[in-house]
C-alpha cells in the first residue's frame, strides 16, 4: 500500500483518539453545574438504547426476524438474572441452532 | 487491591473480548482481501482500536477514496466517544492525567458500556485497565488470526456470532432497566430516536448515535428536573 497508507492511519489514529482523550483529560478535577452531570450520567443508557436499535435487527443482512430472535433470547435471559457471559453465549447458541436448523 | 481490580476488569471484559472475536476475524480476512499486508492490517487494529471506522476504511480503500477523506470520515464515525468519555469522567476515579490519557485510548462503545453501567459507585482506573486490555488484545489478536487464516468461521457460526456484541449492549442494559423508570425512558427515547434518524437518513450513523444519545439524555434530564420525582411514586402506588 506504501507511505499513503501509513500516512492515513496516522490520522485515523489520531482523530480516534482525540475525541476519547480530551474530555477525559481537560473535564479532569472540574465541578460541573448538576444538571450537567446529570446529563452525563444519563449517557450510558441512553447510548445503549441508540447502539442496540436498529442495528439489532440488521446483524444478517435480509433476515429481519434473525436479529429479532437473538434481541428477544438476549432479552429473556438478561432479565432472569443470567450475567454477561451467559447471555451472549446463549443467544449465540440459539441463533447457531437457529441457521443450522431452520 | 490494585491487581484484583485488573482481574476483575478482565473478567468484566471477557465477553467484549468474545464479541470481538469474530469481527475482529472478519476484519483481518477482508484486509488482507483488500490487499494490505498482514504488518498494515495488524497496525491499523494496534493504533486505531475502532471497529466501524475500520470496516468502513477498507470499502473506501478499495473504491479509491482519497486517504484525506478517509480520516474525516473517520472523525466523524468516532466523534460520539467524545460524549462517551466526557461521562466515563464522572464514573471513574480520580487520577493523573497521563493515566487517563492512556486509558482514553481504549474507550470503545463496547468497554464504555461496561465500564459505565459498572455497580460500583466509582470505577478504578485499573479496573477500566483490565476491561480495556482483554477488549484491546482480542481486537488485535483476532484481526492478525483472521489475515494469517485467511478463511472464516463456518457460515452458520459466523451468522450467530454476529449477535455477539448486541447481546453484550442488552445484557448491559436489562439489570440496569429493572425497576428504574428512568433508565427505561433514557433507552427507549434514544433508540426512537436513532430509528427516526436511521429510517429517514436525515443523519450518517455516526451523528444519528451521537445526536440520539445526546437528546435523550438531555431531554429526560430536563423532564426529571422539571417535574422532579413526583409523577413516579404516584404511578408505582399503581403498580404495588
Amino acid at each position: 500500500m506504501g507511505p499513503t497508507y501509513w500516512w492515513m492511519l496516522f490520522g485515523m489514529a489520531l482523530v480516534t483518539y482525540i475525541p476519547r482523550m480530551i474530555p477525559l483529560t481537560v473535564l479532569d478535577g472540574r465541578k460541573l453545574p448538576p444538571l450537567v452531570t446529570g446529563i452525563l450520567s444519563n449517557i450510558p443508557f441512553a447510548v445503549l438504547g441508540a447502539l442496540i436499535f436498529p442495528a439489532v435487527f440488521y446483524v444478517q443482512e435480509g433476515n429481519f426476524l434473525f436479529g429479532l430472535i437473538g434481541a428477544v433470547t438476549a432479552f429473556l435471559i438478561a432479565i432472569f438474572g443470567f450475567g454477561l457471559m451467559t447471555v451472549v453465549l446463549g443467544t449465540i447458541g440459539v441463533l447457531a441452532f437457529y441457521s443450522l436448523f431452520m | 487491591m490494585e491487581r484484583s481490580e485488573f482481574n476483575n476488569g478482565l473478567r468484566a471484559g471477557l465477553s467484549i473480548a468474545i464479541g470481538y472475536f469474530p469481527v475482529a476475524l472478519t476484519f483481518g480476512l477482508l484486509a488482507k482481501s483488500t490487499g494490505l499486508s498482514l504488518f498494515e492490517a495488524t497496525a491499523m487494529s494496534i493504533f486505531v482500536f475502532a471497529g466501524a471506522s475500520q470496516y468502513i476504511s477498507l470499502s473506501l480503500v478499495t473504491a479509491g477514496v482519497d486517504p484525506l477523506l478517509i480520516v474525516m470520515n473517520t472523525f466523524i464515525v468516532n466523534i460520539r466517544h467524545f460524549l462517551m468519555t466526557a461521562s466515563l469522567n464522572e464514573k471513574m476515579q480520580p487520577a493523573p492525567k497521563p493515566i487517563k490519557a492512556a486509558y482514553a485510548f481504549g474507550v470503545t462503545d463496547e468497554t464504555f458500556s461496561v465500564i459505565a453501567t459498572s455497580k460500583q459507585d466509582k470505577v478504578s482506573s485499573a479496573h477500566a485497565f483490565g476491561v480495556i486490555t482483554i477488549a484491546y488484545g482480542s481486537w488485535v489478536i483476532f484481526t492478525a488470526l483472521g489475515h494469517v487464516i485467511g478463511a472464516n468461521l463456518p457460515l452458520f457460526l459466523q451468522a450467530a456470532m454476529s449477535i455477539a456484541l448486541y447481546a453484550l449492549f442488552i445484557a448491559l442494559l436489562v439489570p440496569s432497566m429493572k425497576g428504574n423508570r428512568k433508565v427505561i425512558l433514557l433507552a427507549s427515547l434514544a433508540a426512537l430516536l436513532h430509528c427516526f434518524f436511521y429510517y429517514t437518513e436525515l443523519l450518517s450513523t455516526g451523528w444519528a448515535i451521537l445526536a440520539s444519545t445526546l437528546l435523550s439524555s438531555i431531554i429526560i434530564e430536563l423532564l426529571y428536573a422539571k417535574y422532579g420525582l413526583a409523577p413516579i411514586p404516584a404511578v408505582e402506588k399503581e403498580e404495588s
